[in-house]
């Protein structure tokens, strides 16, 4: 009796995973049609998908690179979520947190490089929670949807973007590519390591996901949120202050995405300009939503997307396919995982038929 | 370039068989193909600026003992900066053409740096002696005289004497493209003005559509732009019955009515250079510039409603830029405020660089940067 009760336990430990194995399965299979139908090479791009996004060590550093960004976008989705807001809104916040971030050292001249960087994450922080929690206090305050407030937010913060990049804080030797005024190298945010080319953007990112899940998870203002985002009524009825909670989730995403854009700026750019409006905000929806909104998940949905775009890059110079290729992979991906996610309620009581049989058999052998 | 990532490309290598005989060491051999790599920032079939980049890499993927490869759609974020080094690492390349203006600072020249055996060759034009790494160089053409072109031909074909201009941003490169389009057209009749929209970015095919739509309905008759892919301002005028000068490549096909000629990139030029000198071993050429004269720029064959009179005149023009010391930007010139830009007796070469700072529209132009 003792084999069956472990099988029971385990089906029941692995079933959460289900939804996902389903879905990368459905993915391999409509991605092989879709090649073969066209006649391309279908098995010899599965396989370079693989080794693009994590066949070598030169891989992985293209795919984590590429996912660095993606985790704080996300976060800006995924934590207004968890009080049951849709904030799609994130490049803006990203944005005009990367500017921030850009003018800082010009405020400041003289200091040292740590407190600098410091003072222009902090900045970044404060502009990019500013604009999304702006969202949060429309929707509370006026009663703005907050899915349009934030989608139209993001194009005014683009347009005041683009319009002080290219006035009065562009640098007048930024010829054809209007920028502000380029840090200097000292500040600079280099590579992990020499060994390891990715920015330091990618540990903040980590970090971020897992303080976002402590504070979801493990911390009384999570709970309230979660009373929050399930039932307003019932949280305003034990005197949440609501409000106040909505409008926090907001400015810690927005703070999220402004470090996403500070990254971009100290990390990568040198300057502000509009190569960060990269479409960062809408890839972090796709992971916020991939993850089911969880903040470990969009570890993992980042490194996936990442990986996909990695692979991408391999797909079309290999086998000369179109960058749409990568597209049409990543949309039958996520909208497998999605798809296969309407399993979630059987799933729960498969589970539950599980424990039952297994505490049955326990009985069973307790009393033989 | 560490030695298990070396081993582990092998490994990937002779699993697909496809690429087995790429070199991964940087050591040139003459038997050994040379790995060209291709960075565009949009749509290889956008009609337009990528468009004509892909078309001069199909040529260079004929010539021999070279093989090419090729990514689109890539941003100029960390992204270009991955695509170099994947194609350096995972393909063997020795020579790049990241072909965006914007990949240049910081991502080329980063690259650059950490590999100092791979040539870039970027267009645009930036590299500047002592400060950037020497094995990446810039190359770029005078556009602007095919844009005069466009407006000698345009200034014949205009019964409005109105013309229309849709520029992405009020940027040096592209001021001297509106600048050069309408003393063009004012050449042949001093009444004609150019209006200018400038949309705010390189790619926004919906504000483009609509400045098209908004020109037309201020009577310009025949439209021009500087955007990267002008397809559906030329399919918009075509629709509407309004004529257009084509810009990057040859949009001819989109417009078999109201195109009346256009400026186009003939990358094929400084590519071949690039790769001879590749393949030679030799030193990267850091500083490539050129015009019609050079080759560097082409017009497009002229369309159904282009008068005898007018090609005369535009052959004319053409035949003394082809003979070289053709100056368009002379003095007196003013700007559209009324200032002096350029006093009276002074002619600017197309090398000159002063013109690459450009912050005036001139005189004729209706709008401000």
């Amino acid at each position: 009796m003792k084999p069956r009760n472990a099988v029971y336990r385990a089906g029941g430990l692995l079933l959460p995973g289900l939804p996902t194995l389903l879905a990368a399965l459905t993915t391999f299979v409509l991605f092989m049609l879709f090649l073969v139908v066209q006649g391309k090479p279908a098995w010899q791009a599965c396989q370079l998908v693989v080794q693009g996004a994590f066949g070598s060590a030169f891989a992985w550093e293209n795919t984590l690179q590429r996912a660095a960004p993606l985790m704080l976008a996300a976060l800006c989705v995924a934590l207004p979520a968890r009080a049951g807001l849709i904030i799609i809104g994130g490049e803006g916040a990203l944005v005009l947190g990367g500017l921030a971030a850009a003018v800082t050292p010009l405020w400041l001249p003289g200091l040292p490089v740590v407190p600098l960087l410091l003072c222009m994450a902090l900045s970044a922080m404060v502009v990019g929670g500013f604009w999304i929690g702006l969202n949060g206090w429309m929707r509370q305050k006026r009663g703005l949807n907050e899915t349009i407030g934030s989608l139209l937010l993001s194009y005014v913060a683009i347009a005041i973007f683009n319009q002080l990049v290219e006035g009065p804080l562009r640098d007048p030797a930024s010829l054809n590519k209007p920028s502000t005024i380029p840090l200097d190298d000292s500040v600079m945010i280099g590579p992990i390591s020499d060994a390891f080319q990715v920015h330091w953007g990618l540990v903040v990112g980590v970090i971020a996901c897992l303080l976002a899940q402590v504070l979801v998870r493990n911390s009384v203002t999570g709970f309230s949120l979660q009373v929050v985002g399930g039932n307003v009524r019932t949280a305003r009825m034990i005197g949440l202050p609501v409000d106040r909670l909505v409008i926090l989730t907001c400015v810690l995403g927005g703070a999220c995405a402004g470090l996403a854009g500070m990254f971009e700026v100290a990390a990568v750019q040198g300057s502000a300009n509009a190569a960060i409006i990269a479409g960062y905000g809408a890839s972090g929806i796709l992971v916020a939503f991939a993850a089911r909104q969880n903040p470990l998940a969009i570890i993992v949905c980042a490194i996936l997307l990442g990986g996909i775009e990695a692979s991408g890059s391999l797909l079309q110079r290999r086998l000369g396919l179109p960058n749409a290729t990568t597209l049409i992979l990543e949309g039958i991906l996520f909208t497998s995982l999605l798809a296969w996610e309407a399993l979630t309620p059987r799933i729960v009581a498969w589970r539950l038929r599980l424990n039952e049989r297994a505490e049955q058999t326990q009985g069973a052998l307790q009393h033989g | 370039m560490s030695s298990i990532d070396r081993r582990t490309l092998l490994k990937l290598v002779g699993l697909i068989g496809a690429t087995a005989a790429m070199p991964f060491s940087l050591a040139r051999a003459a038997d050994r193909p040379l790995v060209v790599g291709f960075i565009y920032v949009g749509a290889r079939d956008d009609f337009g600026y990528n468009q004509a980049h892909a078309e001069a890499a199909a040529i260079i993927k004929t010539l021999p003992n070279v093989v090419v490869i090729e990514e689109e759609n890539v941003p100029e974020t960390v992204a270009v900066q991955k695509s170099m080094e994947a194609m350096i690492r995972q393909d063997g390349a020795t020579l790049i053409f990241p072909t965006s203006f914007g990949y240049f600072d910081p991502h080329v020249i980063k690259m650059a740096e950490r590999f100092p055996d791979v040539h870039f060759a970027h267009c645009g034009g930036l590299w500047t002696e002592g400060v950037h790494p020497t094995n990446a160089g810039s190359f770029f053409g005078y556009i602007d005289e095919g844009q005069y072109l466009n407006g000698v031909v345009a200034g014949f074909a205009s019964k409005t004497k109105k013309l229309g201009f849709i520029a992405a941003k009020p940027v040096p490169q592209v001021l001297r493209n509106i600048n050069a389009f309408t003393l063009g057209a004012r050449s042949v009749d001093p009444e004609i003005t150019t209006t200018v929209i400038f949309t705010g970015d390189w790619s926004l095919p919906i504000k483009e559509a609509e400045a098209a739509n908004s020109l037309i309905d201020q009577s310009c008759d025949v439209l021009t732009c500087h955007v990267d892919g002008p397809k559906v301002i030329v399919e918009t005028a075509e629709k509407r019955g309004a004529m257009t000068c084509g810009y990057h490549a040859d949009q001819s096909a989109l417009a078999p009515n109201g195109y009346l000629t256009g400026a186009e990139w003939n990358w094929e030029t400084p590519y071949r250079a690039h790769v001879a000198t590749s393949q030679a071993g030799q030193p990267m050429i850091n500083f490539l510039r050129g015009g019609l004269k050079e080759g560097f720029v082409k017009t497009s064959p002229y369309g159904p409603l282009v008068s005898d009179e007018a090609k005369a005149r535009a052959d004319a023009v053409k035949a003394e830029m082809l003979a070289g010391g053709y100056a368009i930007f002379r003095g007196p010139l003013k700007d559209n405020q009324g200032n002096e830009v350029i006093a009276a007796g002074t002619a600017l070469g197309q090398t000159d660089v002063v013109l690459e700072s450009m912050d005036y529209l001139v005189e004729g132009v209706r709008g401000q940067i």
